[in-house]
């Protein structure tokens, strides 16, 4: 195994993987809540947060992580807020990568999740309605359900993209090696290193093979969910 | 008493209509589609907010927009049977069918079994609600709304989705609820055969507003009704109890009024209460007795009014605590010399004469 693979490279993926679990499941939930705002509610500015939401898909990424910096930096109001209370840092730690992709890969799992919320088909909440079930326990027994294809899309496509963040953490969290450099930082770094060459392209194999996994991972996962919930 | 009291402004129409109904039975609510009749039991059921509204089931407020009052959707324990059969698409049907069970307060009266049995469901409990027809789904649907105790059960033309062998194979099963549990009912419907198996009481409803209301035969031979359903549905609706059966001979006889009326044996039951609808262009009507004719009917009556219908006149007729409809053309009403006060007989032919259990 050690002889195939370097300790930078498994350190890279280990920690890409790591980060973008977390993102995943941070996310997550907040998107779910973001859609179902997005999609049902009708509140003043509504337009206003969907393009809030939105802004990562087209800001630099550089700039988002400037503006997580500037927040959750230690000198930061948020950052201080919370190095103070719950003795948490996320500046230059994996928890800071983590952060940094959650916002990037936001809008994608918004997205996703809401195309399944709006097809789904709200005489069933109203059935369930009939049948003595509140809006909480519809929520959870039927919506929740029928947005499953829209989540699993959203997570395994967020998953993938999360792998390969580059401008918003390398900018948060700088390139600590075993702490933040994750498979993109480390091919990044590899390009820059004399004689890194044979690296970065193994490195480039990994990024794109795992890409493409999770995009194929994700298609699989919503055909057989959309089957599961019949035709 | 189902007592309903409803306005509602829509950019089509304006709801505003109120009637009371005898509980339990099945009320119809029968109108033509965009009439309002689905508005009406969306807000009944709490779905849809009124203008203003006072809805009571015996002594229950249900919602009563004067007082500030309105019970939630969920808390109205109302079942529902929708148009399409709003299955959940990721449970079994075994699922679906305890959903609202499993919310409804304890007793629960009506068992998972009975309804099983009642509703044919036991071959497809484990199967999800897409490899069922469509027949399956809406008698699936009927059980689930069944199973959450309801105090009222409203149908939004259950069977409208149906082809006709499909809505065969479902009306008997509607039949055999009202019979066999007394749960009121609110039953949509522009087709006129699912009321007259159906219905005891009749409400007709047009571009948001009754036209008329009251029991199946009163409102049988209402213009507005004849108005509504084709020519051929026109006709007077009665009830009785079945007298005798002479199976050897194939006909029953049905008490009505004063009179008795032979009907088809087929399906009669002695004693069982049992309604017919005489339809208004089977009827013949003879001024004298007659004999030497295959007609095994001859209710002798008198004509209580005549009132032009497409193309021809519509004779009542008072059979004695009953009037029946008959449609002749003008020219006989002329060569007849009909007019209210005339003693007549009304011919009608056993075969033409299905009864219904009710």
């Amino acid at each position: 195994m050690h002889e195939f693979w370097s300790a930078a490279e498994l350190d890279a993926l280990r920690l890409s993987v790591q980060v973008a679990t977390r993102s995943v499941l941070c996310s997550l939930p907040v998107a779910i809540l973001v859609a179902w705002l997005l999609t049902r509610a009708r509140f003043a500015g509504r337009s206003l947060f969907d393009a809030f939401v939105h802004l990562p898909l087209v800001l630099p990424p550089v700039a988002v992580g400037y503006v997580l910096l500037v927040l959750f930096g230690t000198r930061g109001p948020l950052g201080h807020w919370l190095y103070a209370h719950f003795g948490v840092e996320l500046a230059f730690s994996a928890n800071g990568a983590a952060l940094a992709t959650a916002v990037m890969t936001f809008p994608l799992m918004v997205r996703s999740i809401r195309l399944s919320l709006g097809s789904a088909d709200r005489g069933l909440e109203a059935a369930a309605r009939t049948l003595g079930a509140g809006a909480l326990d519809r929520f959870i027994s039927i919506t929740l359900p029928l947005m499953l294809p829209g989540i699993l899309a959203g997570s395994v496509m967020a998953f993938a993209a999360a792998l390969g963040e580059f401008g918003a953490v390398i900018t948060f969290v700088a390139n600590i090696p075993g702490r933040t450099r994750t498979l993109s930082l480390a091919l990044y770094t590899a390009i820059q290193t004399p004689e890194g060459d044979a690296l970065a392209l193994r490195l480039a194999i990994i990024s794109f093979a795992l890409g493409f996994a999770g995009l194929l991972l994700g298609e699989w996962l919503t055909r057989r969910v959309r089957h599961w919930l019949g035709p | 008493m189902l007592s309903i009291k409803v306005t509602k402004r829509r950019e089509a129409f304006a709801l505003d209509v109120a009637f009371e109904a005898p509980t339990p039975g099945i009320v119809a609510l029968f109108g033509h589609s965009g009439s309002g009749k689905t508005t009406l039991i969306d807000i009944v059921a709490g779905l849809l907010a009124p203008d203003s509204a006072a809805v009571r089931l015996d002594e229950l407020v249900l919602i009563d927009t004067s007082a500030h009052f309105a019970l939630a959707a969920e808390r109205r324990r109302i079942g529902y049977v929708f148009q399409d059969p709003r299955l959940f698409p990721h449970l079994s049907v075994r699922s679906n069918l305890l959903y609202g069970l499993k919310r409804a307060p304890p007793p629960h009266a009506i068992g998972f079994d009975k309804v099983v049995a009642l509703l044919g469901l036991a071959p497809f409990l484990a199967r999800r609600p897409h490899r069922l027809s469509g027949g399956e789904r809406q008698r699936v649907a009927l059980g689930r709304a069944l199973l959450s105790q309801p105090r009222l059960l409203l149908l939004d033309e259950p069977l409208s989705g149906l082809d006709a062998p499909r809505r065969a194979e479902v009306l008997p099963y509607l039949e055999a609820l009202r019979d066999q549990l007394s749960i009121p009912m609110i039953y949509v419907s522009h087709q006129f055969d699912e009321v007259l198996r159906l219905a005891n009481y009749l409400v007709l409803i047009e571009a948001g507003r009754i036209l008329a209301a009251g029991g199946m035969h009163e409102v049988s031979l209402r213009p507005e009704l004849t108005a509504m359903v084709a020519a051929e549905q026109v006709g007077a609706v009665l009830e009785g109890v079945i007298g005798t059966v002479d199976a050897a001979r194939g006909v029953a006889q049905l008490n009505l009024g004063n009179g008795t009326l032979l009907v088809s044996a087929q399906g009669a039951r002695v004693g069982a209460r049992a309604r017919v609808q005489l339809l208004a262009r089977d009827l013949i009507i003879a001024t004298q007795p007659v004999q030497g004719l295959s007609v095994r009917n001859a209710l002798a009556g008198t004509v209580s009014a005549i009132r032009d219908d497409d193309e021809a006149q519509l004779v009542s007729v008072d059979i004695g605590g009953a009037t029946v409809l008959a449609r002749v053309t003008r020219d006989a009403v002329d060569a007849l010399a009909l007019r209210p006060g005339l003693p007549v007989f009304v011919l009608v032919k056993a075969v033409a004469v299905r009864t219904h259990r009710f």
